[in-house]
């Protein structure tokens, strides 16, 4: 069977610097996964600030290509993606989901209107009555209607009714895949948690896999089926989540587990300590 | 007057800001109809000096509306209805709405203010640099090659290679470009620094890093620090005292010990008892009801309709904001609040 998305060591080189010290950065190294198409799963990136995540998801949806390597969806090549049609095809069936839900919507604009001009583009319907019931389908979906958001502005709903409204618009064009590049990291940990949730309906009962870039290592250990930890552009440890995230091997992902921080002061605090006496013995900052 | 009067050594314990029955509301007008957002809603509070305050609550309960509009950075629809902000500036008071034009020449010199989501405010056609360059260069007293010896180990310290200065904001990392606004806030050592969710991008590893470079500026330079975040352990990790706030109003404030030992508003209690801890699977015991609307917010106390300990005055009347222990709480059963 094809599988739904296929990773096959993809490279991404950035060309940095100025006019006479030009150098090569290696955003993205020999990055190879894959995803089943008839195994619907929450598939995590974790990994080091600057380590190539975003690069990666920007690349499985098409807006980057690889220097080397290639990204396959659905058995097609992602970078080979030419016409409008063919584009417009495979955006309905891979849809991205944002950082920022108060940044993904015009203060202007009634939230409806991003709901129905999907419905419309990748759906090509033309009634009002057909519109509507595609945005009403798909926000039941992620546990509102239509009645809910009708008329309202971004700044009337909370940041996690916000990212919710942001996934039922992804779903209206029937993804196979969204792939969501930190999604909670603006939110606050009960609207984490009830977005994680929703990840985990989507792939239960409407069968869509889920690829999940997050710095929150309790969320990821908690929603994902499989996790890779990249660390300066590749993968350095990848597998079951619970066994990668419980008991990691590679010494970043243990440093990384081993970083976060506790709930409760006392312990936090003696790490920032420990922290600020090393940085202050490689050298005083600014003195 | 009194400011001719303070002896050198009452200037360093005066408070360095007084926020003063503080309103803040968003105002708009929608095709004829009006409409109020009580984003803040009559909060009173003073940081001391070299203090590190957290500011913590719920998404949409009003953090960055208070910090904005403390930071003087607030701009229609959010207007201040109500009340004050003053800094006291070495020895001089800053009434930020009295004073607009002083609070405008204050900004950088002595406060700078990181705004949510700041990765994005970065110049995208300039190099980065150049805004290092006109920020914070321009309000210090040190020679070209001295700046940009103090900015190289500034940066490395979170983790950030020189070279990053020449690159334009979209080469970047989401997180690389907001530990970027962290280095530009702090590099010129202000007295005061405002931080809305300062940390919300990066991996735990970097996030230490950070919060040790804020909790070294603040020890070295006596800097005061305001930050917001909805991250408690972040609060755990750097926060001398902590304020909750709960639909636009603050409902306690304490010594980070104390409020994580000892929450006294039921807010603070579940905020504490549901902190996640990584290899737990419990699912958590959410709150109860809906996250407040503040252009209609619940009457009395605004909490009221999600709360295990409400009785009946809860509803008609809101509590006032008192000293208890050591911090102050708002709340009609303080006293019967458990700890988690
Ligand atoms: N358009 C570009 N030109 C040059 N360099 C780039 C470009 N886009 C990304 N990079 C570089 O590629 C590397 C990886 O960036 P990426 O955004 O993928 O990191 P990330 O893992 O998403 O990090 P974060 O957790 O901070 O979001 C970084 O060093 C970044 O500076
Ligand atoms: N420009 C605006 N116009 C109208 N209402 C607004 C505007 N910005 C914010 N609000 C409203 O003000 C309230 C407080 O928002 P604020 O951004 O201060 O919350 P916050 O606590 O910082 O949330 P978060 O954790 O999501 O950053 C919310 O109800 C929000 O919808
Ligand atoms: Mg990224
Ligand atoms: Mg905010």
């Amino acid at each position: 069977m094809t599988p739904l998305l296929e990773l096959n060591g993809v490279n991404k080189d950035y060309s940095i610097g100025g006019f006479l010290d030009r150098s090569t950065l290696h955003a993205v190294k020999d990055v190879s996964f894959k995803l089943e198409s008839d195994k619907p799963e929450i598939f995590t990136i974790v990994g080091e600030s600057g380590s190539g995540k975003t690069t990666t998801a920007r690349m499985i949806l098409g807006n980057e290509t690889p220097t080397s390597g290639t990204l396959r969806f659905m058995g097609q090549d992602i970078a080979a993606i030419r016409s409008r049609a063919d584009r417009l095809k495979f955006m309905a069936r891979a849809q991205p989901i944002f950082q920022n839900p108060f940044e993904a919507f015009n203060p202007l604009t009634t939230l409806d209107y991003y709901l129905f001009s999907t419905a419309r583009r990748f759906l090509g319907l033309k009634s009002r009555a057909e519109v509507e019931a595609a945005a009403d389908r798909s926000l039941q979906h992620v546990g509102l209607s239509l009645t809910e958001v009708r008329g309202r502005y971004s700044h009337e709903l909370s940041g996690g009714q916000l990212q919710r409204i942001a996934v039922a618009r992804a779903l209206i064009p029937g993804p196979k895949l969204i792939v969501a590049d930190e999604p909670v990291s603006m939110v606050d940990a009960s609207l984490r948690m009830s977005i994680v949730n929703l990840f985990r309906d989507l792939r239960d009962n409407l069968g869509v896999s889920i690829i999940y870039i997050t710095h929150d290592l309790s969320t990821a250990f908690y929603i994902s089926d499989r996790v890779i930890i990249m660390y300066r552009g590749e993968v350095v440890e990848s597998g079951d989540a619970k066994t990668v995230l419980g008991s990691p091997t590679h010494a970043y992902s243990r440093a990384l587990r081993n970083a976060v921080l506790p709930p409760d002061p006392i312990a936090a605090r003696a790490i920032i300590e420990a922290k600020l006496a090393d940085a202050n013995l490689a050298g005083p900052a600014g003195a | 007057m009194l400011d001719a009067l303070a002896t050198p050594s009452e200037t360093r314990t005066r408070p360095i800001l007084e926020v003063k029955g503080l309103k803040a509301y968003y105002q708009m007008n929608y095709f004829g109809v009006q409409r109020e957002v009580r984003a803040v809603d009559d909060v009173t509070m003073t940081i001391s000096r070299g203090e590190i305050y957290g500011i913590a609550g719920e998404s949409s309960s009003g953090k960055s509306s208070l910090i904005k509009t403390i930071a003087g950075a607030i701009r229609p629809p959010l207007r201040v209805v109500e009340g004050s902000v003053k800094f006291d500036f070495g020895g001089k008071t800053l009434d930020v709405y009295a004073d607009p034009a002083r609070m405008k020449a204050a900004r950088w010199q002595h406060l700078s203010y990181i705004m949510q989501g700041s990765m994005n405010v970065l110049n995208p056609v300039r190099k980065v640099k150049h805004a290092f360059h006109d920020f914070a260069y321009k309000h210090m007293s040190l020679g070209e090659g001295d700046f940009r010896q103090r900015l190289v180990s500034h940066l490395e310290r979170i983790g950030l290679d020189p070279r990053v200065l020449e690159s334009y904001p979209h080469q970047l990392s989401g997180g690389m470009r907001q530990r970027l606004t962290i280095a530009l806030a702090t590099v010129c050592e202000p007295e005061f620094i405002i931080a809305d969710e300062p940390t919300t991008a990066l991996d735990v590893l970097v996030q230490q890093d950070v919060l040790a470079l804020i909790k070294d500026v603040q020890r070295r330079m006596g800097s005061s620090i305001i930050f917001v975040t909805h991250d408690m352990t972040v609060h755990a990790a750097i926060a001398d005292r902590i304020g909750i706030v709960y639909a636009g109003r603050l409902v306690e404030e304490g010594p980070t010990l104390d409020v994580f030992q000892q929450p006294q508003h039921p807010y603070t209690a579940h905020l504490i008892a549901s902190l996640p801890r990584i290899g737990d699977l419990r699912k958590r015991k959410a709150l109860p009801g809906k996250p407040p609307n503040l252009s209609e917010p619940p009457s009395g106390c605004r909490f009221h309709p999600r709360c295990p300990l409400a009785i009946d005055i809860c509803k008609t009347e809101n509590p006032p904001l008192e000293t208890r222990g050591t911090g102050r709480v708002a709340c009609w059963r303080a006293g019967e609040v458990e700890a988690a």
